[in-house]
């Protein structure tokens, strides 16, 4: 008790007897709580540091697996190494081709989906289901049903409806294939978006809606100046943590064209990949992995922001 | 001529039948995943592809024996569970400490939290890779369960503490002035309120964990490896195998599309990080 009135200082000397015990009790538990929250930030911060920190060191060391012994400080040989490489401006352009596109469809058939499904009508929750269904399923499976059972030359579904139309068929993988990754990763993320949008639309303010209507605003009017303002914050929110996610893009390439043919899908990600663990050169990876931080800590700086804004506004 | 109530519900059934349309594209991949897997793999490669065959189940009985299906299914569940409960230890005190005993830092700390989530995999690839070498946690179980509860603690906490911040600080006080332990203001107060919501962060880690094909991938051979892992295996065809592909995909997927369809609700604000509600 006695350190506790030390604690409390001079604010709980004017307050009321029950006051004070209250406050006595919020001081005793603040060193309960400091504890309490402590592990999560000691392991969280372990995670960040200590592999960033090695990376940075191994980024600037010749360190390949193949011939140990040989780590002499290069400075920023590896990461003049890894810029002029071919490989990395298709691994950059491959990366923003792969985020921007899978974004610009998830979000613009994010926002007519969801609009459409918030429309009272016979079966909605069961739509609701199976529109949200693709992102629960695993990224290995998602490549392989669409490379083998949909996308296939001979015998996929898309071959047959193509054949149906008297088309060739086309083999999605080799004649288009970053198309056809686009294509998959926009059929896994684009329930994201719907889910999140679909519940910001819920909130919409229906009275207002009902009154711009009666005030003679057509529905393209009340889409852009209501919906779509309503919507703004959710989109942002949906763009952020995809690009986060859509970044690091790599089982669906892993599992399907393995960077191929040529650098033609490889990513950033699988990049970094293929050279720390097909050609062990820990140094060059590195180098790249810090690059690749650096991008997402870009996106990262919106992202948090805009979310530390939402958490304010809260209180 | 329509009238206008006639014309308007002549919208709503198209309008609805367009969403019918959508939806059943959108899941067609999933219908044809489940389809697939009930034929000969005769049927699953024919062409045109058939709607209508004699189904049956002997890829779901060959599966296992051909692939050890059950070897790496009990790895996925170890892994998320495992993850999953060590993650729930951390996250709901760090979650309850911050909802309910706010400081100056308790929003900087939550930013921070929620930027470790920005580090790309590929950043720390190498010196995890590294350090699971060194220390002998390549390819074992442990050392996924440990890679996973990092990767998803912050969105755990994030969940947790949105839950909680709806529960009013009084009720918890009340308790405290009964004179209630805070392990008793914990299991008998917090948890009976917010239950829902912490059931749907602990599927949001299960899904999550269920799925993750990085580090899976990466970090694992064949000893720890889950059923991400076993899928890709299948990426390289040995003769006649998509019916089989199918049937180990649809038991792979089955649970955590079921984990997805009870908390989809719930699980939009652990995906937005409790930006959406």
């Amino acid at each position: 008790m006695k350190s506790t009135a030390l604690n409390a200082g001079p604010a709980s000397a004017a307050a009321e007897p029950m006051q004070d015990s209250r406050q006595g009790g919020i001081r005793k538990t603040s060193r309960i709580n400091r504890f309490m929250v402590s592990p999560s930030v000691i392991v969280l911060a372990l995670w960040m540091v200590v592999p960033l920190s090695m990376t940075i060191y191994f980024s600037l060391i010749r360190y390949n697996l193949l011939y140990p012994g040989d780590n002499e400080f290069v400075g920023l040989e590896n990461f003049q190494f890894f810029v002029t490489d071919f490989g990395f401006m298709a691994g950059m352009s491959n990366t923003l081709l792969l985020v921007g596109s899978v974004l610009l469809i998830t979000v613009v058939l994010g926002v007519l989906i969801s609009l459409l499904v918030n429309q009272a009508f016979w079966g909605r929750g069961i739509v609701r289901i199976l529109l949200i269904s693709p992102f629960f399923i695993m990224p290995t499976v998602n490549a392989l049903i669409w490379k083998n059972l949909l996308l296939h030359p001979v015998s996929g579904v898309f071959a047959a409806i193509w054949k149906f139309f008297g088309a060739t068929p086309i083999d999605w993988f080799s004649e288009f294939p970053l198309f056809s990754i686009i294509m998959i990763v926009s059929w896994q993320w684009l329930p994201f978006a719907i889910l999140l949008l679909m519940t910001a639309l819920q909130s919409l303010d229906q009275e207002q809606q009902e009154a711009a209507r009666l005030d003679g605003a057509g529905p393209c009017a009340l889409f852009f100046h209501l919906t779509l303002p309503h919507l703004a914050r959710p989109i942002a929110v949906v763009v952020m943590i995809e690009t986060i996610f859509l970044l690091s893009i790599f089982a669906e390439i892993f599992t399907t064209t393995g960077g191929g043919p040529g650098y033609e899908t490889t990513n950033l990600a699988y990049l970094i990949y293929s050279q720390a663990l097909l050609q062990f050169d820990v140094g060059l990876a590195s180098a790249g992995g810090l690059i690749a931080v650096v991008l997402a800590n870009i996106a990262a700086f919106f992202l948090v922001r805009l979310i530390g804004k939402s958490l304010t506004e809260k209180q | 001529m329509l009238s206008l109530k006639q014309r308007r519900s002549l919208n709503t059934l198209l309008l609805g039948v367009l969403a019918w349309g959508v939806a059943l594209a959108i899941f067609f991949p999933i219908f044809w995943m489940l389809l697939t897997s009930f034929k000969t793999e005769i049927d699953a490669f024919a062409t045109p592809p058939q709607l209508f065959f004699s189904p049956t189940l002997e890829n779901y009985t060959l599966v296992n024996e051909r692939s050890d299906y059950l070897h790496f299914a009990w790895n996925s569940v170890v892994v998320s569970f495992g993850s999953t409960i060590i993650g729930m230890m951390l996250a709901v005190p760090a979650a309850y400490s911050m909802a309910f005993f706010e400081t100056k830092r308790t929003k900087g700390t939550l930013l921070w939290m929620l930027s470790t989530k920005m580090l790309p995999p590929v950043g720390v690839l190498v010196p995890i890779y590294l350090i699971f070498k060194d220390t002998g946690l390549l390819d074992t179980k442990t050392g996924l369960v440990i890679i996973y509860t990092l990767i998803n603690l912050p969105i755990m906490i994030w969940m947790a503490y949105t839950y909680f911040k709806e529960i009013p600080k009084e009720v918890l006080e009340a308790a405290r002035m009964d004179g209630s332990s805070l392990f008793q203001e914990l299991w008998r107060v917090l948890l009976p309120m917010s239950k829902g919501g912490l059931a749907a962060t602990v599927l949001l880690s299960l899904i999550l964990s269920w799925n993750e094909a990085f580090w899976s991938l990466n970090l694992t051979a064949s000893e720890a490896a889950p059923l991400t892992a076993l899928i890709a295996s299948y990426s390289s065809p040995e003769g006649l195998f998509w019916a089989k592909l199918s049937a180990v995909s649809t038991l792979a997927c089955a649970p955590i599309l079921i984990f997805g369809w009870i908390s989809q609700k719930q699980l939009v604000r652990g995906l937005s990080f409790g930006a959406v509600k």
